[in-house]
């Protein structure tokens, strides 16, 4: 692989993070980290519809006229989404129901039409297609990182095996409560917050 | 009078309850770009209570006559009459926000270019700001009707707008605060919000 697609592939990983650094996709980052196992099933849907709709816009770059581009892409992003989102409702029902409108809100994540816009518009289809990749795995790490803390300081369970023993509890005797904040809107908020705070000490970022 | 209360109680159960931004996390792009400046958050806040108040009754019109099963009856073709066209709601509602943005700019434009001008890129930015798209998706699936759809869209941007301006008033303030490096920026809003939100919280429980 040469240095230039590695370097496409691996830039959105740390150094310019969707969600922390470009600060695209934080609704869904928020909503659906709950469960890891929703994060898992956001992660692979939006990265099927960002490395389709990149290389889809792409391919189409030339003949998108300047003045409609916005909602071409919007377009090209809405029949993506259809698809994937009738694609769960088949196979994994009960997924796409704890999902709710999140799958649908996949058409406004900002990273699809940031990148389509600042990245698929002027390069060829092999970069865009990295750059979906790239992103998608940017993406997915924060939200499973995310999703790890939620479940486990919200509900002591991970891919809903619970992990912390249950003699420890308080109702069996123990010491140990599930802290419920993590399960509401609130933590999800606190818990980005921090490892923003991480994730820019570590690449020394600072926003002015 | 008993249609009244049950929209007052509707108004104020998505504005303060299920606050669309603090509990649902839609529209948190824009939020967190925007709440830097005061002027510009109360521009965008009452550009998005318009917006949706329009798009989310408009698209409950679509829906009711245009894409449910058996909505194509009053045509007057007996073989529209079972025409399910329901898969298209997501192409159909994010088409119809995407014009009525294309309008409001417009608007903006011709009546209050100095408004216009301090919103700059995020007015075309509300055709893809989650809040918009997730209140028609809310209302689809939640199945409003009408009144409640119309009651449903201003109040949720209302919501928004509430949500935004306080957030403006706190960053203001946090200008002469000091904050360490990497916390700076989005760590510190993504946790500010938590504890907006934990506020927030406080009023679950009230019902009208």
């Amino acid at each position: 692989m040469d240095k230039n697609i590695k370097a496409i592939i691996s830039d959105p990983m740390v150094d310019n993070n969707p969600i922390t650094k470009q600060i695209l996709g934080i609704c869904s980052a928020l909503a659906v980290t709950v469960k890891m196992e929703q994060a898992v099933v956001m992660s692979l849907a939006l990265a099927f519809v960002l490395i389709c709709s990149n290389v889809i816009i792409s391919l189409l770059r030339k003949n998108i006229p300047g003045k409609i581009r916005i909602i071409v892409q919007l377009t090209v992003i809405a029949s993506l989404v259809i698809l994937i989102d009738e694609l769960l409702k088949a196979y994994l029902y009960d997924i796409s129901k704890q999902l709710s409108v999140f799958v649908a809100l996949i058409i406004t994540n900002c990273i699809i039409m940031g990148r389509a816009e600042a990245f698929a518009m002027q390069n060829n289809i092999k970069d865009a297609m990295y750059d979906g990749l790239g992103n998608a795995v940017g993406y997915g790490a924060i939200l499973i990182i995310v999703s790890i803390f939620r479940e486990l300081l919200g509900s002591g369970t991970l891919f809903n095996y619970s992990v912390i023993p249950s003699s420890i509890y308080l109702e069996n005797g123990g010491w140990y409560v599930n802290n419920g904040l993590m399960l509401l809107a609130p933590g999800a908020f606190i818990i980005l917050g921090l490892i923003v705070w991480v994730q820019r000490s570590y690449t020394k970022y600072v926003e002015d | 009078m008993e249609l009244l209360e049950h929209y007052l109680s509707l108004a104020t159960k998505t504005i303060f309850i299920e606050n669309i931004l603090l509990s649902y996390f839609l529209g948190m792009c824009s939020f967190l770009a925007i709440s830097k400046k005061i002027e510009a958050s109360i521009g965008l806040g009452f550009a998005v209570i318009f917006v949706s108040g329009v798009t989310v009754p408009l698209n409950w019109a679509i829906k009711e006559y245009l894409l449910n099963e058996g909505a194509l009856t009053w045509v007057g073709i007996s073989e529209l009459a079972t025409v399910d066209l329901s898969f298209l709601s997501f192409v159909t509602y994010i088409a119809t926000i995407a014009a009525m943005v294309q309008l409001v700019e417009m608007l903006l434009d011709k009546f209050s270019p100095v408004l216009y001008n301090s919103l700059g890129i995020f007015l075309p930015l509300i055709a893809v700001n989650c809040s918009i798209l997730g209140a028609s998706l809310f209302m689809d699936e939640r199945g409003y009707d009408f009144g409640e759809s119309a009651v449903f869209g201003v109040s949720s941007g209302a919501g928004f707008a509430l949500a935004i301006v306080s957030m403006a008033a706190i960053r203001f303030k946090l200008k002469y605060s000091n904050i360490p490096d990497g916390l700076k920026g989005l760590g510190i809003t993504m946790i500010l919000t938590g504890l907006l939100s934990m506020a927030y919280l406080s009023f679950s429980g009230i019902n009208l």
